[in-house]
């Protein structure tokens, strides 16, 4: 992680520098808070680096496989939605990510899944474009219930 | 005297029909927002922000501290009977909470809970009543460099009391400002730290951030934690309540205490999770029954509970009077002024009585119905946590979602929410602390404004921090958190220890 951070520090110090973080005629310039802060995440970073190689935290486990499993079990669907949204609409996605979690994680019959699946969406369209009236994202599904 | 008149004209805001129903709505929503994990303050506020565009300021903050007020409420209902705390600063309160309701006194768990909760808040209350309205009128003085010393002194208190590795803190806090950097330098109108990518041209919202690293990102941790609700029954009656409220006033000294640890926690940006903590240390070495803490002494619910909500409440103080928010929910807060087109700090009590008072005044009310509302509807919000998580879960990340496209009505933005989801879950996983990077990215703009106009006055020197006595002792006070770990060690370390055997 802190490895990370120094990448991050490093690109942080890059683009200030290349905005010019050095005093201009009338003041600092764009990127002369934005480099002390990159500084500052490398100092930091680097002391962590270091406390936890001292630590000797090579050697401890960060979780366990099973909890790896099972975070990623809902980081790789969520990731999916989310790609999915700006192309079906948040409806349609919403109820396929509700569907996959209910059938996959949760081993539920169909006759469970689909009336959540289907309920929740169609709950959040009366409440936002209805009730509240904003607007969320839509695909051809909804285009072609005329909407 | 004028601030009694100010606060009746609040309560006139508030009691209107609309502005009832409002907090009502909003009380109901912050308990499910408690009580649901994955959910919780700062990301259920963040997510409701979007509805309250429609609304007057005024309705409309109401409704989101009636979310928070509800959340800090719905946090004890799952600590004491799951045993999962539902809010961070609810972990305390599992300790002599679950006990209890292990031996079947669940209903006088919840109610002392609620009820210290209730005297908690209400304590802050007052205080913010009394306190804010000097401290902003004192605050009318600050220029540039006093400004910049008052976010100096929130983010050293900050890196000074966090539980967390310091340096862990100063670099979460430092890649918050980097963040919030990203897109126009408003002073110079400059791109910088976009890298040509045009989605970053409008720079990184915070409201995005907080529904990414504590929304999605607590869903992961809760994934791993593994699923298993098993919980405790619970039922109130009013017998229950009225047994329970007749133990409580023996416990005054320990309520009166834990009052103020969590006034003091709360205004200095340390937050409700400390302060919990804090108040249940004192308590059990203060108590003549402290051995006893742990196997269900309500006490031991009682000081958690009410340090929990005075800090909860009075993040409020600096928020509105300074424009530094004491917590995260408090930083959402703020977003919100800003986008509803307030200007917090300050000038916020001159120029917007009507909306200050009426929240303030709102703050009273909103305890008083929350506690009716958590002491009626326990039943059935404890069956809301039967709904197992993986129906929850993919509700909750539809939720998400939506809250961070209504942001901007942009797509870009929920791609964005997701990666910081897995950000927060790594950074969690890490003992980095969340907190100081959302307020970082909040308060970064005006903190480097007020830097760089000082820097300005001063032609680049750094001695206008120490200009005058004024800056001089809030730029003291800073450095004086900053190293307060360090100074609190030399301290013992001088002072003789009593000799104990």
């Amino acid at each position: 992680m802190a490895g990370l951070m120094i990448v991050f520090a490093l690109i942080v110090i890059g683009g200030s520098m290349s905005v010019g973080f050095n005093w201009d005629f009338d003041g600092p310039r764009a990127g002369f808070f934005p480099f002390y802060i990159g500084l500052f995440i490398l100092g930091a970073s680097i002391v962590n680096f270091w406390q936890s190689w001292s630590d000797g935290a090579g050697g401890r486990l960060f979780a366990e496989w099973g909890q790896i499993r099972q975070v990623v079990s809902v980081v790789v669907p969520s990731t999916v939605y989310v790609a999915l949204v700006p192309w079906i609409g948040i409806y349609v996605s919403s109820a396929l990510l509700i569907a996959v979690f209910m059938k996959w994680l949760g081993r539920y019959g169909w006759s469970m899944v689909l009336p959540v699946a289907a309920g929740v969406p169609v709950a959040t369209f009366i409440v936002f474009e209805r009730w509240f009236l904003v607007p969320l994202p839509k695909g051809l599904i909804e285009e072609l219930l005329g909407f | 005297m004028e601030e009694i008149a100010n606060l009746f004209n609040g309560f006139a805001v508030v009691l209107q029909p609309f502005n009832i129903m409002v907090m009502v709505v909003g009380i109901l929503l912050g308990v499910i927002i408690g009580v649901l994990p994955g959910l919780g303050g700062a990301n259920g506020v963040a997510i409701l922000l979007p509805l309250t565009f429609s609304m007057s300021p005024t309705s409309a903050i109401i409704m989101l501290s009636c979310i928070y007020w509800g959340a800090l409420f719905g946090g004890a209902i799952t600590s004491v009977l799951f045993n999962i705390p539902g809010e961070p600063w609810s972990v305390a309160t599992t300790f002599d909470g679950h006990p209890m309701a292990q031996k079947g006194k669940a209903g006088e768990a919840l109610t002392a809970a609620f009820t210290s909760s209730f005297v908690g808040a209400l304590f802050a209350v007052i205080m913010i009543t009394l306190v804010a309205p000097l401290v902003a009128a004192f605050a009318l003085r600050f220029g540039p460099a006093e400004k910049f010393g008052v976010y100096f002194l929130a983010f050293c208190s900050f890196i000074g009391m966090s539980k967390e590795p310091p340096f862990k803190t100063v670099a979460a806090m430092m890649i918050g400002f980097a963040l919030a950097s990203v897109g126009l330098d408003e002073m110079t109108g400059q791109l910088r730290l976009t890298f040509g990518f045009e989605k970053l041209l409008t720079g990184f919202d915070f409201l995005i951030a907080v529904i990414g690293l504590f929304g999605i990102g607590e869903i992961l941790l809760t994934m791993e934690e593994g699923l298993s609700f098993k919980g405790r029954s619970a039922k109130i009656n009013s017998r229950v309540v009225f047994q329970t409220w007749a133990q409580l006033p023996r416990y005054w000294m320990t309520s009166l205490r834990s009052c103020i640890i969590g006034c003091w926690m709360g205004v200095t940006p340390a937050g409700a999770t400390p302060a919990s903590f804090m108040s249940y240390g004192i308590a059990k070495r203060a108590s003549k029954d402290g051995h006893k803490f742990g196997t269900g002494e309500i006490e031991g619910v009682v000081a958690p509970e009410t340090a929990a909500h005075a800090a909860g409440t009075s993040a409020l103080l600096p928020m509105l009077a300074l424009g530094v928010p004491g917590s995260p929910t408090a930083a959402v807060l703020l977003g919100g002024l800003l986008i509803w087109g307030l200007q917090p700090g300050p000038m916020l009590f001159v120029e917007q009585k009507e909306f200050v008072w009426g929240l303030i005044a709102s703050m009273y009310l909103g305890n008083v119905v929350g506690l009716l509302i958590v002491l009626t509807c326990v039943p059935l919000l404890a069956a809301i946590l039967r709904i197992p998580f993986s129906i929850i879960a993919p509700v909750i990340l539809v939720f998400c979602a939506i809250g961070a496209y209504t942001v901007h009505n942009s797509t870009f933005d929920v791609m964005l929410m997701m990666v910081f989801g897995v950000f927060g879950y790594l950074l969690k996983k890490c003992n980095y602390p969340l907190a100081p990077m959302v307020l970082a990215i909040v308060l970064g703009n005006a903190a480097e404004e007020s830097f760089r106009q000082s820097l300005l006055a001063s032609q680049g020197s750094l001695t206008i921090f120490w200009s005058n006595w004024l800056v001089g002792s809030i730029m003291a006070l800073g450095l004086i958190a900053l190293f307060w770990p360090l100074i609190s060690q030399a301290l013992t370390r001088v002072r003789p220890r009593p000799v104990t055997t």
